[in-house]
C-alpha cells in the first residue's frame, strides 16, 4: 500500500442519533451511511445506490433531508441525526406516516420505505398539508421500483389528515 | 371451493404481513445481516465479448496471500448453473462468450482491499468476432451456439392461413422492436453463503426461487439434496431479475466460502448489479396479416424473434410465453407464429414481469391500430370488431371460457377515460396551426396467461403445507417468496378464510428449502392462483384430520379449532397437511404441436392512456391513464391495485424512459444517473378497475395479476404518440431524442437506429 492509498487515520467523532449521543471512530471521509449501517448498527437505512440517485439512503441531519452515501460523516459531527429507527416511540407506536405507509399500500418490497418515510416526515415539517403536486416534488428524490407511486401520495395525504387534525 | 358461507378475510384489507418491520426499518435484507468471521466476495469479470483467455496475471503490488482466490478449477462439480440446460458455465474456463462474464472470484475481510485487487488483475485474451444484434445472431457470420445460434424455436399453426392472402381487402406489414429493460429493484443482488465438506452449501440471500438455487447448487458442488439448504431473506424487489441470476452469485460466494472456510457476502454495488445480471429480451416482431373489407382479421403471419444474450438460461421459456400472447385477445381463423431466440454476445437476457408478452404485445397492439389506419376505421373499432368472444378459440386452439366480456372491459375503459370527449378536444387542437402540443389517447386490449404454460404446472408439481401449532395459531409452508407483491399476506388470507380463524392466527414460514416443501417458483403470475389453490386445499385438509380425530365440528370456532390442534399435538406431536398439484382435467396441452391450453385461464385487460407530446421539447407526457381489467376475485384491493399501478409505472418507463445503450457487448449507462425509471414527479395519474368475470381454477376464484399491468402501457402510449403526431413509432423505448429524429429526418440526424446501439466511439472513455 503506497502513503497515497492510506486513507487519513480514524478520529473520534460525536454527533446525536435519533435522540442519543453517539460516538464513532470513523475515517473523517467515511460515508455517513456506513457508519449508520456498519458502527452503529442502524440497518434501516439502505443503500440503493450509492450516487445520491435513489434516495434510499435518505436521513435528515439537523431536520434537512440528505442522502447518507453523499454526507462524509465528519461532516455530520455534531449535528442531530434522524433515522427510520428513531421514528416510531419508544414503546412501539407507529409514527403516523409509518401507520399511513402500512394502512395506505405505500410499502411493497419495503427496501426504498425508510427513506421514502423520512422525506415524507420532512415534506410534512415544511409543508403540513401539501397538496398532490407539492408531494410529487416532495418524494421525487426518492426512486419507488414497486408502487408507481400512488399509494405511497395517499399514504402521504391521509398522514398530513391525521397530523393536522386535532 | 369453500363453503358458500359470507367470506369476510379474502376480499378485505387486512394489513401486510411484513409491513410493520417495512416501515420501522426492522426488516433485515441482505445486506443487513452479517456472520462472525464473515469475509466479502468479489467477482473479476470478462472485459471482452468473445475469446479465449490466455493468461492471468496477479501483479506483485498487492498482497494476494491475504485472498481468497476461485477460479473454475475450484468447482467441486458440474462447472454450470443448473435450470434448462446446463450450458452456462458458473465461472468462465479458458473461453468467455460475454462482456462481463465471470472468470475468477476473489474474497477478503475488507472491502476497500477487494475493489483494489479486482482492479489489478490482468487478463490477456485471444479475441473473436462478436455478434452483437439479432440480425448478426441470425446472419450465422459465426458459429456461438449450438448448429444454427438458435436457443429455440416455435411454431404455432392454426386454420389454413396461406388461403387467405388472395382474398383479403387489405394486407398490412411491419415491424416493430422493444428494447432490453433493467428490472432496476432497488435491492441489489446479495448472498451470504456458508460452505464446508461436512455440513455442504448454505445459502442465505434476495431471491426469488429457493429450490431453483437449491438444485444449482447441488449440481455445482455435487451435493446431495439434504447437504444444500436456501434461505429466502427480506427481499427488496426482484420483477423477475432474482429468479436465476441468484444462483450464480449463490454458487460464487459458496465457492469463495468452501475455499476460505469462512462465510462470505456478495452484494453487487449499482453498477455491477446493471451491467452483469440479467435483463428483459430485446425483439423484434414482424407482421402480417390480411384483413377483409370491415375490418375483421382473417388470418396472418407472426415472426417474433427475442435476443437471448449469450446462454440459454430462460430463454426458451420466455419465447415460449411471447409466442403463444403474439396473437393477443382477438379471433384469428388462421395464423402461423414462427419464433426464435438467438444467441448473441452479450450478457444473458431473462426474466422480467410479462416474461415475453410485453415485447409480441407491443407489437400487435401497435399493429392493431395500423389495421385501423388501413381500414379507415377507429382503433376502438378493429378491436370490438376481433375481440375473441365464448365458443371461439386463441392461437393455440385453447377453447375461450363462456364468461369473458372483452367489449364490456373496452366501454368501461372509454367511459373511465372521457374517451370519446377528449379524442375530440385534442383533435381540434392538434388542428391548431400555431399548437405546439398535441394531444391523442392509445389504447392497449390484452390478455396474460396465469401459472406456468402448457404441461409446466404438471411437471412443477407443486406442494404447499400448513402446520397446526399447539396453541391453535396456523403457520403456512411453502417455498413460494415474498418481494413486495403480497404473497404472505394473501395466502394467509387464504388459509385464515378456509379455517375460518382471525386472520392474525395464520402466519407464514420463512422460505428455506429444510422446513417448506417445493411450492414451485414464485413466478408466472402463478402463487395465488396456483400455490394459493394448494393452500385452500392443505388446509381442508387439516380440517378433514381434527374433524376425525378430534370430532372437530363443521364450522368450528377459532376456539374449538384450537381445542382440538392442541389434543391432536398432544396425542400426535404435531399436524401438517400437505396438498400436491392436480391439472385440472380439461387442460390439454400438446408440446410438439404447441397446440392446446396454453394455461389454465387468462386475466384481460384494456388500457387507455392519454398522451401529450411538445413539439419544442419532443418530449412525450403521459397525462392520464386508465387501466380496466379482469383478473377473476380481487383478494385483497389495495394490494392488488398497488400490482397494477406498480406495473404500469414499468411499463411507462419501458415505453418512454429506459433505454438501456450497448457497446461492445456491454451495458454503458449502468448506473441509475443515466437509466433513467420513473420518478414521482413523472408518473400521470393511474386509474385502476377491476371487473370479475369468475374463474374456478384458482383459490375463492383469483386469478394470477402480476405481471398483466407490465403488457399495455407500451402499446397505448405508443398508439397514443402515433396518432398525435401522424408518425408511425414501432419501436421502444422512444425518448425525446428519438421522437426528435423521426420528426426531423436530416442526412445528419436520421431516425433512430432500431439496434440501439450506443453511438458513443470505440475507445471513449467510460
Amino acid at each position: 500500500m503506497t502513503a497515497a492509498d492510506t486513507p487519513a487515520p480514524k478520529q473520534k467523532i460525536s454527533l446525536e442519533v435519533n435522540g442519543e449521543p453517539r460516538t464513532v471512530s470513523a475515517h473523517p471521509m467515511a460515508r455517513l451511511l456506513d457508519v449508520l449501517r456498519l458502527d452503529l448498527q442502524l440497518t434501516g437505512t439502505k443503500e440503493g445506490c450509492g450516487e445520491g440517485e435513489c434516495g434510499s439512503c435518505s436521513v435528515l441531519i439537523d431536520g434537512v433531508l440528505v442522502n447518507s452515501c453523499l454526507v462524509p460523516v465528519l461532516q455530520a459531527a455534531g449535528t442531530k441525526i434522524l433515522t427510520i429507527e428513531g421514528l416510531s416511540s419508544s414503546a412501539g407506536q407507529l409514527h403516523p406516516v409509518q401507520q399511513a405507509f402500512l394502512d395506505c399500500g405505500g410499502a411493497q418490497c419495503g427496501i426504498c420505505t425508510p427513506g421514502m418515510i423520512l422525506a415524507a416526515v420532512h415534506l410534512l415539517a415544511k409543508n403540513p398539508s401539501p397538496d398532490l403536486a407539492a408531494i410529487r416534488e416532495g418524494l421525487s428524490g426518492n426512486l419507488c421500483r414497486c408502487t408507481g407511486y400512488m399509494q405511497i401520495f395517499q399514504s402521504v395525504s391521509q398522514a398530513a389528515k391525521r397530523l393536522t387534525s386535532p | 371451493m369453500p363453503d358458500a358461507k359470507t367470506t369476510s378475510i379474502v376480499g378485505a384489507n387486512v394489513a401486510r404481513k411484513e409491513g410493520r418491520d417495512k416501515v420501522t426499518g426492522a426488516a433485515r435484507y441482505i445486506d443487513d445481516l452479517t456472520l462472525p468471521g464473515m469475509l466479502f466476495g468479489a467477482t473479476v469479470r470478462s472485459a471482452i465479448q468473445r475469446g479465449k483467455i490466455k493468461q492471468i496475471t496477479f501483479p506483485h503490488s498487492i498482497e494476494w496471500s491475504e485472498f481468497t482466490i476461485v477460479t473454475a478449477k475450484d468447482i467441486p462439480g458440474k462447472n454450470c448453473i443448473a435450470l434448462i440446460l446446463d450450458d452456462q458455465p458458473c465461472l468462465a474456463d479458458g473461453a468467455v462468450n460475454h462482456a462481463e462474464e465471470p472468470i475468477l472470484l476473489l474474497a477478503h475481510e475488507n472491502r476497500q482491499q477487494l475493489t483494489k485487487a479486482v482492479a489489478a488483475i490482468q487478463i490477456a485474451y485471444d479475441a473473436l468476432p462478436a455478434l452483437n444484434t439479432i440480425e448478426e445472431s441470425e446472419s450465422q457470420r459465426e458459429l456461438i451456439w449450438g448448429e444454427n445460434n438458435a436457443f429455440k424455436t416455435f411454431l404455432v399453426e392454426k386454420g389454413d392461413v396461406d388461403s387467405v392472402w388472395p382474398v383479403a381487402s387489405h394486407i398490412v406489414e411491419a415491424e416493430y422492436r422493444t428494447g432490453a429493460q433493467e428490472q432496476l429493484y432497488i435491492e441489489t443482488n446479495g448472498i451470504i453463503a456458508v460452505a464446508n465438506p461436512q455440513d455442504g452449501v448454505t445459502i442465505w440471500g434476495s431471491l426469488q426461487c429457493p429450490y431453483y438455487v437449491h438444485k444449482a447448487m447441488m449440481k455445482l458442488f455435487a451435493l446431495p439434496e439434504d447437504k444444500v439448504r436456501v434461505v429466502q431473506t427480506e427481499t427488496g424487489g426482484a420483477f423477475g431479475g432474482k429468479e436465476e441470476y441468484p444462483s450464480m452469485l449463490a454458487g460464487h460466494a459458496a465457492l469463495l466460502a468452501l475455499k476460505s472456510g469462512r462465510p462470505v457476502k456478495m452484494v453487487y454495488d449499482r453498477a455491477e448489479d446493471m451491467a452483469a445480471t440479467t435483463k428483459r429480451h430485446p425483439s423484434r416482431t414482424r407482421l402480417r396479416t390480411a384483413v377483409d373489407a370491415n375490418g375483421k382479421i382473417l388470418g396472418g403471419e407472426i415472426e417474433f424473434v427475442i435476443d437471448g444474450g449469450a446462454y440459454a438460461t430462460l430463454s426458451s421459456v420466455v419465447l415460449s410465453r411471447g409466442t403463444i400472447h403474439a396473437g393477443g385477445p382477438y379471433n384469428w381463423p388462421s395464423i402461423r407464429i414462427r419464433s426464435r431466440a438467438m444467441a448473441t454476445n452479450v450478457p444473458p437476457h431473462g426474466a422480467f414481469r410479462g416474461f415475453g408478452a410485453p415485447q409480441s404485445l407491443f407489437a400487435l397492439e401497435r399493429h392493431m391500430d395500423r389495421l385501423a389506419q388501413v381500414v379507415g376505421i377507429s382503433p376502438t373499432e378493429i378491436r370490438r370488431r376481433n375481440f375473441l368472444q365464448p365458443g371461439q378459440t386463441t392461437t393455440t386452439q385453447q377453447a375461450v371460457p363462456g364468461e369473458i366480456n372483452l367489449p364490456l372491459l373496452l366501454d368501461r375503459a372509454l367511459n373511465l377515460s372521457g374517451y370519446e370527449a377528449k379524442q375530440i378536444a385534442a383533435a381540434a387542437q392538434n388542428n391548431d396551426p400555431l399548437t405546439t402540443k398535441r394531444k391523442a389517447l392509445g389504447i392497449a386490449a390484452f390478455l396474460h396467461g396465469a401459472g406456468f404454460t402448457g404441461s409446466g404446472e404438471r411437471y412443477l408439481d407443486s406442494v404447499a403445507g400448513v402446520e397446526a401449532l399447539p396453541d391453535g395459531a396456523v403457520r403456512i409452508l411453502v417455498s413460494s417468496t415474498e418481494f413486495g407483491q403480497g404473497t404472505n399476506t394473501v395466502l394467509c388470507q387464504i388459509a385464515a378464510e378456509t379455517l375460518s380463524l382471525p386472520y392474525d392466527r395464520v402466519s407464514i414460514a420463512q422460505p428455506d428449502t429444510t422446513a417448506v416443501p417445493n411450492s414451485g417458483p414464485t413466478v408466472a403470475s402463478r402463487t395465488i392462483m396456483v400455490v394459493g389453490k394448494l393452500v385452500h386445499s392443505a388446509c381442508v385438509g387439516l380440517l378433514q384430520t381434527l374433524r376425525a380425530t378430534q370430532s372437530l365440528p363443521a364450522p368450528a370456532t377459532p376456539e374449538q379449532f384450537q381445542s382440538a390442534c392442541a389434543a391432536h399435538v398432544s396425542q400426535h406431536g404435531n399436524i401438517k397437511s400437505y396438498a400436491r398439484y392436480q391439472a385440472p382435467k380439461n387442460v390439454l396441452w400438446d408440446d410438439e404441436k404447441y397446440r392446446g391450453e396454453a394455461y389454465a385461464t387468462y386475466a384481460w385487460a384494456v388500457y387507455i392512456a392519454e398522451v401529450t407530446v411538445d413539439l419544442l421539447t419532443f418530449s412525450a407526457t403521459v397525462n392520464n391513464f386508465v387501466a380496466v381489467q379482469e383478473v377473476g376475485k380481487v383478494l385483497h384491493p389495495i394490494l392488488a391495485e398497488g400490482q397494477i399501478i406498480g406495473g404500469v409505472a414499468q411499463g411507462i418507463g419501458f415505453a418512454l424512459y429506459e433505454k438501456v445503450l450497448w457497446q461492445h457487448g456491454r451495458m454503458r449507462n449502468n448506473q441509475m444517473t443515466n437509466y433513467i425509471m420513473p420518478t414521482s414527479a413523472d408518473l400521470p395519474p393511474i386509474h385502476v378497475h377491476f371487473e370479475e368475470f369468475g374463474n374456478p381454477h384458482g383459490a375463492y376464484g383469483a386469478k394470477g395479476l402480476g405481471e398483466l399491468p407490465m403488457d399495455g402501457p407500451a402499446p397505448a402510449i405508443l398508439n397514443a404518440i402515433s396518432a398525435a403526431t401522424g408518425h408511425e413509432f414501432n419501436s421502444i423505448p422512444l425518448l425525446p431524442e428519438d421522437l426528435f429524429a423521426a420528426l426531423n429526418p436530416t442526412p445528419e440526424n436520421p431516425p433512430p437506429s432500431a439496434q440501439l446501439e450506443c453511438p458513443l466511439p470505440v475507445g471513449a472513455p467510460q
